[in-house]
């Protein structure tokens, strides 16, 4: 934890001490730690100046920010329109079959976290899954297990 | 520059990228010879095609290329032999291949406007983007007086592109007019709507055209600095515009004395955090202030009068700011010369859904729906019937085949009970379910409420409950009556655009779609066979 402090702490240092730099903070911290602990939100506090609740009001109403660390393999499956239509739903449940886990959970192991995004803006290739950075566009329930070659479930479909 | 005798563009937009694109750029750029060019661009349009290679001069254009692909690209431009037959698109309609990509029936029917440098220059090339004109507009906005621009923006008839469709040029003048000295720009670069990607392939394909808008909205308005709101799920976009906005810089055309003029305007990128609401203008301002994305409550003064920290700003879509430079170059008639008497331009759609020919079209204000889905979008794959369209996502409504010869505009869509909106247009087919899809709208609608007003927060909230219920069999009679009466309070009591058009996915398949309703109430039975009943 000292580690990740200092590191919020050097972040900090690049910000003046204006309010509306705390969306841009929290995602730098996100994008160094894959997370926002609890400890980063309070020294973000002290630096910015404003209560320790505010901070963690604006990082629990949007959704890109994470209060948990998440998985090294993350998952999101976009269900924008056009990949609803075009299966989305099932490839969620292929997912979560593979991996184990639900929508928004992290797996014990933290090897996976399964999330669903609102749009990639990838819909002309619907329905669509980002794995970290990847898109995989297209997709169907044969294209999800390939994904995923070392899950039993796939040896399991696969013997 | 030596003779190049052909220019191979390589499309980078985010459809591509996934297909392989970049893969396919390396292996053309170790193997191809003199006399051609390679150029990254961005999104050419037809992204279900991807990874998509056109060749210039002669608009060859190939489809799904592989990395294994390039060796026969290159044989064939070295020896000017033919093109690669297996790479040409093939006309499902016609049952033949073509060959250039002005002859595809998916850009034959379109009018490239706004999208006319998606796909055809570098993005991450500022000399390509000047090579086609880029930042004469702003100097000759420079030559202009600032209420000479905003009549002329006027004049043109421009609507805001974001889906409300308010006369730019008015939102200009409030702002000009409003006291103070110091004023804001925005981009609105965070586009929500899921089944929606024009404004990414803006940002990502054109982000010089965003750039020159806004400093000539700078320029128009008396505001000094800028600012895009780009959703966090485009990171191809915030990296195209940051450097996009540092070449700018360096050219002298965003900065201290832009041209060496009594003009300075800077640009920067700010990245949305991941909250729908914040396509609407109050909630923008209140996240870039640091908060939570609140719209402000009523009576809330205009952005224009008090925006960010309180001071007059001015904000527009990603299109309207791309469409500025154009308009000042080629003048407010030749823009009102398209479109019909109160939409004027092009609309640019993301056509997705079921429907042969996915992607990224621009067409003039006016053209029908037949037209967009039948001729551009090669009408429904698989042999299945059209059912609907979706226009507006989550604020736009489902439109039946009884409507398929509705000229598209802000007015007419409105009227239907649809919405432009940001400009998705998801087609489906007899395999759709309406009450799902109204479910789906719903569930990401109440996901989405920002939860400060009742009417929204619970409202949506109930309205999802019940469509829930009616897909899972458990429908009652006096549900649909239920549905009309929370949908009309909520439209009516809600904040902010969030809440006020939420229902319209509800109301409109109610409207159009009724007996596929009843038939899940009385006859426990998903005429789609989408619910499990």
């Amino acid at each position: 934890m000292s580690g990740e402090l200092s590191l919020v702490r050097e972040i900090l240092a690049g910000y003046g001490k204006s309010r509306g730099a705390l969306i841009p903070v929290l995602q730098e911290v996100q994008a160094a730690l894959g997370y926002v602990p609890e400890g980063a939100m309070v020294e973000i506090a002290r630096h910015l100046g404003i209560p320790a609740s505010h901070v963690y009001s604006v990082a629990s109403f949007y959704a890109q920010f994470r209060l948990q660390p998440l998985g090294r393999r993350r998952i999101a499956v976009c269900r924008g329109t056009a990949c609803h239509v075009r299966g989305a739903p099932e490839i969620l449940k292929e997912l979560e079959g593979l991996t184990g886990i639900r929508e928004g959970e992290t797996s014990e192991d933290l090897e996976y976290t399964l999330e669903t995004v609102a749009c990639i803006g990838c819909c002309a290739l619907a329905p669509c899954v980002r794995v970290n950075d990847e898109v995989y566009g297209e997709m169907t329930r044969e294209k999800v297990r390939a994904l995923f070659p070392d899950s039993e479930e796939a040896h399991r479909d696969a013997g | 520059m030596p003779d190049e005798r052909y220019t191979v563009h390589v499309c980078h937009g985010t459809g591509c990228v996934s297909g392989g694109a970049e893969e396919v750029y390396a292996r053309l750029g170790t193997i191809a010879g003199s006399g051609i060019r390679l150029k990254r661009t961005g999104c050419h349009g037809f992204c279900q095609q991807g990874p998509v290679v056109v060749i210039e001069p002669d608009g060859i254009f190939y489809c799904r290329v592989r990395v294994s692909d390039v060796g026969d690209i290159v044989a064939s431009l070295s020896t000017e032999g033919r093109p690669v037959e297996r790479l040409l698109y093939g006309d499902p309609a016609a049952g033949r291949t073509i060959i250039r990509y002005g002859e595809i029936p998916f850009y034959r029917r379109q009018e490239r406007i706004l999208l006319r440098n998606c796909g055809r220059i570098d993005p991450e090339d500022i000399d390509d983007y000047l090579a086609t004109g880029g930042y004469q507009a702003l100097s000759r906005a420079l030559e202009m007086s600032p209420e000479e621009i905003i009549a002329e923006i006027r004049r043109s008839g421009l609507r805001g592109l974001g889906g409300a469709g308010f006369p730019a040029g008015r939102k200009w003048e409030a702002c000009r007019r409003a006291p103070g000295t110091e004023k804001f720009v925005i981009c609105n670069g965070d586009e929500g709507d899921p089944g929606a990607f024009q404004d990414r392939s803006v940002m990502e394909g054109d982000p010089h055209a965003v750039l020159e808008g806004m400093a000539i909205a700078g320029y128009a308005v008396g505001a000094a600095r800028g600012y895009i709101y780009v959703r966090a799920e485009y990171p191809l976009a915030v990296k195209r515009l940051q450097l996009a906005i540092e070449q700018a810089r360096q050219r002298g055309f965003l900065g201290r004395h832009i041209l060496d003029r009594d003009f300075s305007f800077d640009i920067e990128v700010f990245q949305g955090a991941g909250a729908f609401v914040c396509g609407e203008s109050t909630a923008l301002v209140s996240s870039m202030e640091g908060n939570r994305g609140f719209p402000k409550p009523l009576p809330r003064p205009r952005t224009t009068e008090s925006g960010l920290w309180g001071k007059p700003t001015l904000l527009n879509n990603v299109k309207t700011f791309a469409y500025v430079p154009k308009i000042i170059l080629h003048g407010a008639g030749w823009f009102a010369s398209r479109g019909t008497d109160k939409s004027k331009g092009t609309a640019v759609f993301s056509l997705t859904g079921k429907v042969a020919n996915c992607g990224l079209i621009e067409v003039p204000m006016g053209t029908t729906l037949r037209q967009i889905i039948f001729e551009i979008g090669g009408g429904i794959p698989d042999g299945k019937r059209f059912k609907a369209v979706q226009t507006g996502g989550p604020s736009g409504g489902c439109l039946p085949a009884d409507l398929l010869d509705l000229p598209v505009d802000f007015d007419s869509l409105t009227a239907a009970g649809s919405m432009m909106g940001s400009g998705g247009m998801v087609v489906v087919d007899e395999d759709t379910c309406m009450v799902d899809l109204a479910r789906y709208f719903l569930d990401f609608s109440q996901r989405e409420s920002c939860g400060q007003c009742l009417p929204c927060r619970l409202g949506t909230r109930q309205m999802f409950a019940i469509l829930d219920d009616i897909t899972r069999g458990r429908g009652r009679p006096e549900d649909l009556a239920r549905l009309e009466e929370l949908g009309r309070l909520v439209a009516r009591s809600s904040l902010c655009g969030l809440g006020q058009t939420a229902p319209n996915p509800v109301l409109t398949t109610l409207r159009y779609f009724r007996e596929e309703y009843e038939a899940h109430i009385k006859g426990r039975r998903c005429p789609a066979g989408v619910c499990g009943l």
